[in-house]
């Protein structure tokens, strides 16, 4: 196309140009192409090219006939040029995506790095509690006072949950990342399921309120209580366990224009702005943030979300706190349509 | 009592044993789904605890051979999320399941609950636990001694509940069993007589204490511990 707009705009101004004054733009017009091209088509225009040249501008014009020796070597010359340039462009460019290429092998194993490290953190201190733990009483005789050995106890299961947690996590996380999460809708009752989720939540509790606001008439959603359950307890938790104690957590659901939304908002010190954009990211961890988690439980939360062709963001509040708002496209199935039968 | 307990783990095998002998019950350890069947017929227990991910057959065919002759209680234990593997399991006869990892509490309160179904079977019509009285022969149903009227549905669910407590009852069972065979997959029918009956008969219909959920399973009706 180039190739023909400026041949053919050389040959508006054949009077004024000298004919190889068009071999010169032709060639400047195909450096420009070899820039951005793959080699072929480059070759491709460069034989083009050269044979437009000839055909419309080497005297005599309309034939292929070349007159003078000098002709014959300036289309030659023309020709070796063309392919030589367009072939250098393309071995600089294979050069660039090498190099590329390399930068993004060293970024995906400093992300991998930190990953292994926060994974084996997180899994290798609960592990080292209990192994701790039980060496010290299985100690042969009899040194530890009974309540020492039932805080020892204590820590082996407190230790031995959040191990659990983490292979929860983890589980999750490599279903979503193999794209073998299938979705199992079936008639769901929100309020059945945000209580479901907060008895499992209880045992995590450190004197938080959680206060649920429903709608009375909220209808039935056709949603996989399985997955929605594992997003608020993902939700919840990571409230529970990045606010101080005594802190508020809200949880709401409605329904609005045939989604279902539900929002999960603590009075906590909410995200560093410029961070929000990366909370649901894989192993992405706030700058700064106490450990216990494995920057997991959001990622899994978009993803399980996203299964449902909903979407989850977060915000924070103008009075301070986080807000999480999932919304989920559904349908829904209103409790009155079948009460009175 | 006698427990036979079927599972390849030698750990979880032994932790069982200690929880249920210090329990008082006597416990029996096959460890393939073979020697469980023969160890099954040769000495008949009270209860059997089967592991589903067994190494020579899985559990779900060893329930099925066991359901062929055996009438007393079958507990389940899965793997976690793994909730069709346990409906299924259900479905074909067992009576109830547990969790790997699972408390110990839980595991005595599953174990318990079987037991009982499996030997009392005459039918006591009345059940009395908080503030809840039910009495099925009667028809009447009383919370904190004021009388519940209950919609014949509402009744039927309930009755069926009490008949079963203590036990799993999958969506799919209590569909057939109320609505009727043509109803299994309206789910949204069970949903919502669940919450209304919950309204009556709960304290806090949002944190009900009688009927439980068990997600993506179905529900468990428990009026005494």
């Amino acid at each position: 196309m180039v190739v023909l707009f400026v041949s053919g705009s050389c040959y508006w101004w054949n009077d004024v140009l000298n004919y190889k004054v068009v071999a010169f733009l032709l060639l400047v017009a195909l450096s420009f192409l070899s820039l951005f091209l793959n080699i072929l088509p480059v070759i491709v225009a460069a034989l083009v090219s050269a044979f437009i040249w000839n055909f419309f501008f080497i005297p005599p014009r309309f034939t292929f006939h070349v007159n003078s020796a000098e002709d014959f070597f300036l289309l030659i010359g023309y020709f070796v040029i063309a392919v030589v340039h367009s072939a250098l462009a393309y071995r600089i460019k294979q050069k660039e995506k090498r190099v590329q290429d390399e930068e993004q092998q060293v970024n995906m194993l400093k992300l991998y790095d930190t990953l292994l490290n926060s994974l084996s953190h997180e899994l290798r201190t609960p592990i080292a509690t209990i192994i701790g733990a039980t060496d010290n009483l299985l100690m042969p005789g009899d040194k530890l006072h009974e309540e020492d050995k039932r805080s020892l106890l204590l820590e082996v299961s407190v230790a031995s949950l959040r191990l659990n947690q983490q292979v929860e996590n983890l589980l999750n996380m490599s279903r979503l990342a193999s794209g073998f999460i299938q979705v199992k809708l079936d008639w769901c009752d929100v309020n059945e399921l945000i209580y479901a989720t907060l008895k499992h939540v209880e045992e995590n509790l450190k004197k938080h309120t959680i206060q649920v606001s429903v709608d009375e008439n909220l209808p039935l959603f056709k949603l996989d209580s399985g997955l929605m359950e594992q997003v608020l307890f993902n939700l919840i938790f990571n409230a529970i366990h990045y606010t101080r104690e005594h802190s508020q957590i809200i949880i709401h659901a409605d329904c609005m224009d045939g989604n279902c939304v539900i929002t999960v908002e603590d009075n906590g010190k909410g995200f560093p702005p410029e961070e929000i954009e990366k909370v649901f990211d894989k192993f992405y961890r706030l700058r700064y943030s106490k450990t216990g988690g494995t920057g997991l439980g959001l990622s899994i939360a978009k993803g399980f979300v996203e299964a449902h062709h909903g979407t989850i963001h977060l915000q924070n509040k103008i009075t301070g706190g986080a807000k999480f708002t999932i919304k989920i496209p559904t349908e829904t199935s209103y409790l009155n349509e079948i009460k009175n039968e | 009592m006698n427990i036979l307990v079927i599972d390849d783990e030698g750990q979880i095998r032994k932790l069982l044993h200690i929880i249920l002998q210090s329990n008082g019950y006597e416990v029996a350890e096959a460890v393939t789904a073979k020697d469980g069947l023969i160890a099954a017929a040769t000495n008949p227990p009270d209860l059997i605890l089967l592991d589903l991910g067994l190494p020579d057959e899985t559990g779900h065919v060893v329930l099925k051979k066991l359901r062929e002759w055996y009438t007393g209680s079958i507990v389940i234990i899965s793997v976690q999320s793994n909730e069709s593997d346990i409906v299924n399991a259900l479905d074909n006869g067992a009576n109830d399941y547990i969790v790997k990892p699972f408390r110990t509490g839980e595991l005595l309160a599953r174990v318990r609950s079987a037991l009982r179904f499996s030997n009392v079977q005459d039918d006591e019509p009345v059940f009395q636990f908080n503030n809840l009285y039910v009495d099925l022969a009667a028809r009447l149903v009383k919370k904190a001694d004021e009388i519940i009227k209950l919609t014949a549905t509402e009744f039927s669910l309930l009755a069926l509940f009490v008949k079963n407590e203590g036990k799993v009852l999958t969506h799919h069972y209590l569909l057939n069993e109320v609505w009727g065979s043509g109803y299994t997959n309206q789910t949204q029918y069970l949903r919502v007589y669940i919450a209304q009956l919950r309204k009556k008969i709960e304290e806090d219909s949002n944190r009900p204490v009688h009927i439980i959920t068990e997600s993506g399973v179905g529900y468990r009706f428990i009026m005494m511990e």
